[in-house]
């Protein structure tokens, strides 16, 4: 890792981030933890009419997965069901825009892992 | 100890001198005459043991049982006391297994750990008390993160058929100096069975069996300076003998019939199949090249650099230090920085070269007592120096102005 992770626009999102907050009556929630470095969100979901309305994300976690948490659900909000889905992972690391160790990685999937699974659990529901 | 000599005998200071590698809780570097031992046998005289009737067989099976004698003499363990195993979690594992199919289990029956063990035998002792109906109690710590031990007494009963708690914790250093008669209350002729996790003690202060006087000692090589995917399960002769093997297989049999077979004599009778025979020779090397050293003189170096470790960190604004004194510690420093998560902080320490684990270390219900999500672990061993808990306190330092801290 020559380059610094610690870029300021991911520690500004880090500090400050969007969307941070428990929603009151979520469609659907979810949490998403990393069991070995101590990362633990819970994930939230506003939908309607096929569309998400509102993503928003709780807990605690290093300055990678906050920032990624942060820039997501600023992505996820009056999305199309179909297009949240069709987030990938490439896109995640696009997002962030650092180029990230495979351990990190983790970091920067967790919360994207989570909405995930919630819109499945949805979809399924 | 000199630090900087020792590193002569660590490769992995070739390839990166600058690094401070402050890690060796997670895994140990391997010095050259482990590498070479591991080496010789497989460019000298591969062979499986206990099985060829030529000559690399017969050199490759002599070591292998040298190798036992001499891991034995480093914890003061009879010979065919020390049964070789894949590794701590593999030793624990193997070692319920055998306990659950040799011990009359009744349902309600009790086992009694602490909240500081590490998941290696947590977890197979909860999955146990899961499927034998057994209550699973905790004892707590005490305010400098030992054992509070009249809270573990006072958790045995006449019920409590295994006692386990782990020689030194792996978060916070913290040596559980308890004697194993507190640990065995019970009053009935038996009385609980002793089981001691020595992973993060072992190669890094004296141990001896006959002192810590356990039913059940184990710990892996990895940790120690020796190869991966080796170690050890202790057990006193007569446990062994009494208990059914845990993994069954080629190797640990006198006789097999269609519907059952008899066992070999203890210790082989728990190894089954082709062992990690490169990883035995490699850790018989590893407990010879730090009997050399001493265990005595090598646990004090590493509390030196604990005393220097906790002092410069605790000086630190917003730094908690999360880690017993030097006195009672095995040689580990956890920490947490305020407002900056332990992952970030390993992550800055990483970039400068400082070999640090964020995280939970595989002791999630420590985490929970004490009441954080996670903690930055620094860990000293024979190689480490001064300057590398300066390196490490730079770092430190480096994340909090980062993060504005």
């Amino acid at each position: 890792m020559n380059e610094s992770i610690y870029k300021q626009h991911i520690l500004e999102h880090a500090q400050h981030p969007h969307n941070k907050a428990e929603m009151e009556h979520p469609t659907v929630s979810l949490p998403a933890k990393n069991a070995s470095c101590g990362d633990s969100y819970i994930v939230y979901l506003d939908i309607e009419d096929g569309a998400i309305k509102e993503a928003t994300f709780s807990g605690v976690g290093c300055a990678i997965s906050q920032a990624a948490a942060s820039m997501l659900t600023d992505k996820l909000s009056n999305l199309s069901l179909e297009d949240a889905r069709a987030i990938t992972k490439e896109d995640i690391f696009e997002l962030l825009g650092i180029e990230l160790s495979i351990n990190r990685q983790k970091c920067a999937l967790l919360v994207w892992n989570g909405f995930q699974q919630a819109l499945e659990q949805y979809e399924n529901a | 100890m000199k630090p900087q000599d020792i590193r002569k005998d660590f490769p992995q200071y070739k390839a990166d001198a600058t690094m401070a590698y402050l890690d060796t809780a997670a895994t140990s570097l391997t010095p050259k005459p482990v590498l070479e031992m591991v080496n010789e046998y497989y460019q000298v005289y591969r062979a499986s043991v206990h099985r060829g009737t030529y000559e690399s067989a017969e050199r490759a099976t002599e070591a292998y049982e040298n190798a036992r004698a001499s891991i034995a003499a480093f914890i003061g363990a009879n010979t065919d006391e020390v049964v070789f195993t894949a590794g701590a979690t593999a030793s624990a594992n193997m070692l319920v297994y055998a306990l659950e199919h040799s011990i009359d289990w009744k349902p309600g029956d009790e086992i009694v750990t602490s909240v500081m063990e590490h998941h290696a035998m947590l977890l197979p002792l909860q999955q146990l008390a899961k499927r034998k109906k057994l209550v699973l109690k905790y004892a707590q710590l005490t305010k400098d993160f030992a054992l509070d031990v009249e809270d573990l007494t006072e958790l045995i009963t006449d019920r409590t058929k295994i006692v386990s708690v782990m020689v030194a914790s792996n978060v916070t250093g913290r040596i559980n100096e308890i004697s194993s008669t507190s640990l065995r209350r019970r009053s009935d002729v038996e009385g609980p069975i002793l089981i001691r996790d020595a992973t993060a003690a072992v190669g890094h202060m004296p141990i001896d069996v006959h002192e810590l006087d356990a039913d059940f000692i184990f710990f892996s090589g990895h940790k120690m300076c020796g190869p991966t995917g080796v170690g050890i399960l202790y057990g006193k002769r007569e446990w062994l003998e009494r208990l059914e093997p845990g993994c069954v297989g080629g190797g640990m049999v006198e006789d097999v019939h269609e519907k059952h077979a008899e066992w070999t004599e203890v210790p082989g009778k728990f190894e089954a199949g082709t062992q990690n025979i490169a990883g035995v020779l490699g850790l018989a090397a590893a407990t010879k090249y730090l009997d050399a050293l001493g265990p005595a003189a090598v646990h004090v170096h590493a509390q030196e650099l604990v005393t220097y470790a906790e002092k410069e960190l605790a000086a630190i604004d917003g730094v908690t230090v999360l880690a017993a004194p030097a006195e009672h510690n095995v040689g580990i420093v956890s920490f947490t920085v305020e407002g900056v998560h332990s992952h970030d902080v390993a992550g800055i320490a990483g970039k400068n070269s400082v070999a640090v684990r964020a995280g939970h270390h595989c002791a999630l219900p420590l985490h929970k007592a004490l009441g954080i999500e996670s903690t930055t672990r620094a860990s000293f061993y024979i190689y480490n120096t001064m300057s590398d808990v300066d390196a490490l306190v730079a770092s430190v330092k480096e994340a909090k102005e980062l993060f504005k801290v």
